[in-house]
């Protein structure tokens, strides 16, 4: 896979601005989903009402997690549904594997999921002989380049069509210069369809896992999910802990969010049930923690585990459009990734909460009302304290150059200009100053309001 | 009524004419308006780093300077949301907490203190109007486009009593200009592009002016314009409530 982890996400994103008119057509796409989002959310006048709702059903999930997690694994069961528990990405793999081993299975095809993504699952199994195929057209593309999803929604928005031309033609063998979407989709299609029809596993992400059925919800536009698990003798769904719902009737609140917040669309063209097993056929279901009861745990975060990976968050974060996915190096990327990554790896991903300019466009679109850009903030507190800010380069001397002087040291007007030109980092007046690379400074009047004031003004009291 | 005028540290020091003009406004408007000379800053940039156990220092000279006054006003939605989300005090909390109730940015208190219905304003200019986000999503000045709401906007409300003054549509009403405090040098290169896209919505929709109740903003927008040799203007909306014949 290629990797891009050694440089931050400022760095990563000046390499992807380097090329303007990318950025534009980037920021233009995505802004364009916000805009359907927009429309489709407008049409429905109880939409507030909708995401109020959303939140508070899933307050009260990460709030009873314990007994809700019970007893969707008794229903499992009864449905004769396998269950298995990972505590880490290591654990869950090597459920997977051993599954897989156990029937002699050495090809399996897997429907988008951001969780075996984060598990690096792809390369566990390859290491071990075991071929997998993503079968989402935009994961199939991203697999072929050898590259992570940018978008958990969308996972290759970052490229092209053309590029993606240029990709089939060396892996697929498509003509030279074929660029048109529908043509390349029929390609992958032709080639997916013999993947769905030889491969005796098949494993799915999970949307929504009811507790009191044992039933889960996959949503999909390309019927891909589906198409993989009807046809496999083994069915695999992995699912973080926290995708439980209580009731099956509160889909009707989830999945009138869901696709709205995420496309625009009224629905997921397939929201697929799953609940037991065909004759013959064997399903497993594998309840993963890696990192989520640890952000349980912590207060002011506890909330992002609500989330249920819309990608709104990222259509509408001006940071995301313009800097793109990868530039975050981590598997959920934009605002809800910069809150979640932190959790995994503090050192790593000390830098992810300082991608944003705390604009708040992100908690606005949220579905179920996660305070990304409060859970921002209160991140830098915790990486400062914890002592990995020096890791966001920058930032780290910036902000030292603030805390180096004490405020108490600039309590006459005086002493406060002179602190001001040397320490704010805006305007620190010298050609190393970021500021001035693409800006000019602001012009220093003759005098500033409070030498005006003293002068003009009657003094008081 | 004795109004505590704030003016935040950089705009003391860069903006004195947006200073004046909120003095000077305020005065027209017939209020008491008193500047305590020992301000410094809100200890925002601090804070907004990771720094906020550091920014003790700046809240409490911010409550030894203003918990006397009636209210508190700024020309800075930014300096003024920090002050209302984060002003704390162990030493005198209840002195902290009521000034998070009364400090108010300056668009906010002509609408909802002061019920301005009209200004004896003139500015015969196409005029482009920056919400802050701070202003925005924090003070909520203006509806917020990501919600199914009933819209409104008090500067818009404002400008609307300013005589010649046309405003302009924009393509996207409410997008970040990504200045974003240390985030505009931290993150240079996603800060510039932000705001030269912002910069190119005002143009491209004939605006001459672009204004908004946080200089903060204007200062990165006015640095890529002024680089670029720009013609538009960047002005604080008190300078423009402000201007007369």
């Amino acid at each position: 896979m290629k990797q891009s982890e050694t440089k931050d996400h400022a760095a990563l994103a000046e390499a992807f601005i380097k090329d303007e008119e990318r950025v534009d057509w980037h920021d233009g796409a995505l802004w364009y989903i916000r805009e359907k989002r927009d429309i489709a959310s407008k049409q429905i006048p109880e939409w507030e009402q909708l995401r109020e709702a959303a939140s508070a059903i899933k307050s009260n999930v990460i709030s009873n997690l314990h007994e809700y997690l019970l007893q969707f694994e008794a229903n499992l069961k009864k449905n004769g549904i396998i269950v298995h528990w990972a505590d880490n990405a290591q654990e869950h793999n090597e459920i997977v594997y051993s599954i897989l081993k156990a029937k002699e299975i050495t090809q399996m095809v897997k429907s988008k999921s951001m969780l075996t993504e984060e598990c690096h699952l792809n390369e566990y199994l390859e290491e071990r002989g075991i071929g997998v195929i993503n079968s989402d057209l935009g994961e199939y593309i991203q697999q072929i380049d050898n590259e992570p999803p940018s978008h958990i929604v969308l996972p290759c928005i970052h490229k092209r069509k053309e590029e993606i031309g240029e990709l089939f033609h060396e892996h697929l063998g498509t003509e030279k210069g074929l660029s048109d979407p529908t043509q390349l989709t029929r390609v992958a299609r032709k080639h997916l369809r013999n993947v769905f029809l030889t491969r005796r596993a098949a494993l799915t992400g999970v949307n929504f896992a009811v507790a009191e059925t044992g039933e889960y919800v996959v949503c999909t536009n390309e019927g891909n999910a589906d198409m993989g698990a009807h046809l496999s003798e083994v069915q695999i769904a992995s699912m973080g802990l926290e995708k439980l719902i209580p009731q099956k009737k509160h889909l009707g609140i989830f999945l009138r969010l869901l696709a709205r917040s995420a496309t625009g669309q009224p629905i997921t063209i397939y929201s697929s049930h799953y609940k037991k097993p065909r004759a013959g056929q064997e399903m497993h279901l594998i309840l993963v923690d890696a990192g989520r009861t640890r952000q349980l745990g912590r207060v002011d975060f506890r909330d992002s585990l609500k989330c249920i990976k819309c990608g709104g968050c990222m259509n509408t974060c001006p940071v995301y459009r313009k800097s793109g996915g990868l530039s975050y190096h981590n598997t959920i990327s934009g605002p809800i990734g910069a809150i979640l990554a932190p959790n995994l790896d503090m050192k790593k991903h000390a830098d992810l909460p300082y991608a944003s300019t705390l604009c708040g466009s992100c908690s606005n679109v949220c579905p179920v009302k996660i305070n990304i850009h409060e859970q921002l903030y209160k991140w830098r507190q915790v990486i400062v304290k914890e002592g990995y800010a020096a890791n966001t380069k920058a930032l780290g001397m910036k902000a030292m150059a603030w805390t180096l002087s004490s405020p108490s040291t600039f309590t006459t007007a005086g002493k406060a200009g002179r602190w001001f030109l040397h320490n704010i980092p805006f305007v620190v007046n010298n050609k190393f100053n970021p500021w001035y690379k693409q800006r000019e400074m602001p012009e220093g009047p003759k005098e500033s309001f409070a030498e005006w004031y003293a002068k003009n003004e009657e003094p008081r009291p | 009524m004795t109004v505590g005028l704030f003016i935040p540290c950089y705009v003391n020091q860069f903006y004195p004419g947006a200073a004046k003009a909120t003095l000077l406004l305020l005065k027209k408007l017939g209020v008491d308006v008193v500047y305590p000379p020992k301000q410094t800053c809100c200890g925002q940039p601090m804070a907004n780093s990771g720094f906020e156990h550091l920014s003790q220092g700046c809240n409490d000279l911010f409550i030894e300077n203003f918990s006397e006054f009636d209210y508190i006003v700024a020309p800075s939605a930014s300096c003024v949301l920090h002050v209302k989300d984060h002003l704390h005090s162990h030493a005198n909390e209840a002195q902290a907490s009521g000034i998070r109730s009364k400090v108010f940015e300056l668009v906010e208190f002509l609408t909802d203190i002061l019920k301005v219905e009209k200004l004896d304003a003139f500015f015969p200019h196409k005029v482009g109007i920056h919400h802050s986000c701070h202003g925005l999503r924090g003070l909520h000045l203006a509806q917020m486009s990501e919600l199914n709401a009933p819209p409104f906007s008090k500067p818009q409300r404002l400008l609307d009593m300013v005589q010649g003054l046309e405003q302009v549509t924009l393509d996207r009403p409410d997008e970040c200009c990504g200045f974003g405090g240390t985030f505009c040098v931290a993150e240079e290169a996603v800060s510039v592009k932000m705001g030269k896209d912002r910069v190119t919505d005002h143009t491209k929709n004939g605006a001459e002016y672009i204004t908004s109740s946080d200089l903060s903003c204007l200062m990165h927008l006015e640095g890529i314009l002024h680089r670029n040799k720009s013609s538009i203007k960047v002005l604080h909306i008190a300078e423009i409530l402000n201007a007369t014949l």
